[in-house]
């Protein structure tokens, strides 16, 4: 799914440049807790969170995340948007919930496995500290 | 590759905002060796949570990494408290990390153990009021 597909479903805004357009995504992985996500994301997914700091493009960018989006109108700062365009992570803002943009995924077929898999597990969602 | 490449990186204590740019460097110079991406992947973030136990825990620390034809090695020494207990540090979920850390996303316990989780090979080393060394290979197979 690329990421017009995720913005539309989210009826979400992207706040980066357009440059990485193209990056698209196979699975979606939801927490506030990168730990979590360094553990157990997988490449090339979809983030979900409501984590703003510069840690969370770090972390994308360790994990090979392909995109974020943000929940519950969650803006980062200027500094945060600069960071996540130099690294080609697409940034997304939605005024859902964690809990509604993770199920208007998944009604897509998303899930936090590869959708090729053929498996349907449900969305990861851990709830952080924030 | 045929040869060996190695190099270093400062870290500094407390210093959030540049956190994660020494294993952002060192993932950058291990997509110009041509590495595979998911030894990259592993790499990256075995350095990323040990840089952050530096940044959250130290005073300052150095990340040094050896890059060779079979094998990605990367050290990490800090002068910081030091862990009195490490296998108890090792443990899923245990954690000193105060709330400030924990409302960045971070001191969740999963540090050390998903360093121990990307890497082939992990040696934790630590002397309490002095600091903590600690060593992960990544084996490199026939996969670049």
């Amino acid at each position: 799914m690329n990421l017009a597909e995720i913005r539309d479903i989210l009826n979400a805004t992207v706040i980066t440049d357009a440059a990485a357009l193209l990056n698209s995504i196979e699975s979606v992985y939801c927490a506030d807790l990168m730990s979590d996500v360094l553990s157990f994301s997988l490449a090339k997914c979809l983030l979900i969170t409501g984590l703003t700091n510069a840690q969370v493009i770090r972390t994308a960018e360790m994990a090979a995340i392909n995109m974020i989006v943000f929940i519950q109108g969650k803006r980062p700062a200027v500094q945060t948007i600069r960071l996540a365009e130099e690294k080609n992570i697409p940034l997304l803002v939605t005024d859902l919930s964690m809990f509604d943009a993770c199920g208007r995924l998944y009604e897509k077929g998303l899930r936090s496995q590869s959708t090729s898999v053929g498996r349907a597990p449900i969305v990861d969602c851990h709830e952080g500290y924030v | 590759m045929g040869n060996c490449e190695d190099g270093f990186f400062f870290l500094t204590g407390k210093d959030f905002t540049n956190a994660g740019t020494a294993s952002s460097n060192l993932k950058a110079v291990l997509e110009r060796l041509g590495i595979a991406q998911d030894i990259i992947r592993r790499a990256a973030i075995a350095a990323f949570e040990a840089e952050m136990n530096v940044v959250i825990y130290a005073v300052a620390g150095m990340m040094k990494y050896r890059v060779t034809d079979t094998e990605v090695c990367v050290t990490i020494q800090d002068m910081g408290p030091g862990i009195p207990n490490i296998e108890l540090a090792m443990t899923e979920g245990y954690s000193t990390a105060p709330d400030h850390i924990r409302a960045m996303g971070f001191g969740s316990g999963m540090g050390l153990p998903n360093i121990r989780k990307s890497a082939d090979n992990l040696s934790v080393n630590s002397v309490v009021g002095e600091g903590t060394t600690l060593e992960f290979v990544i084996q490199i197979k026939d996969c670049h």
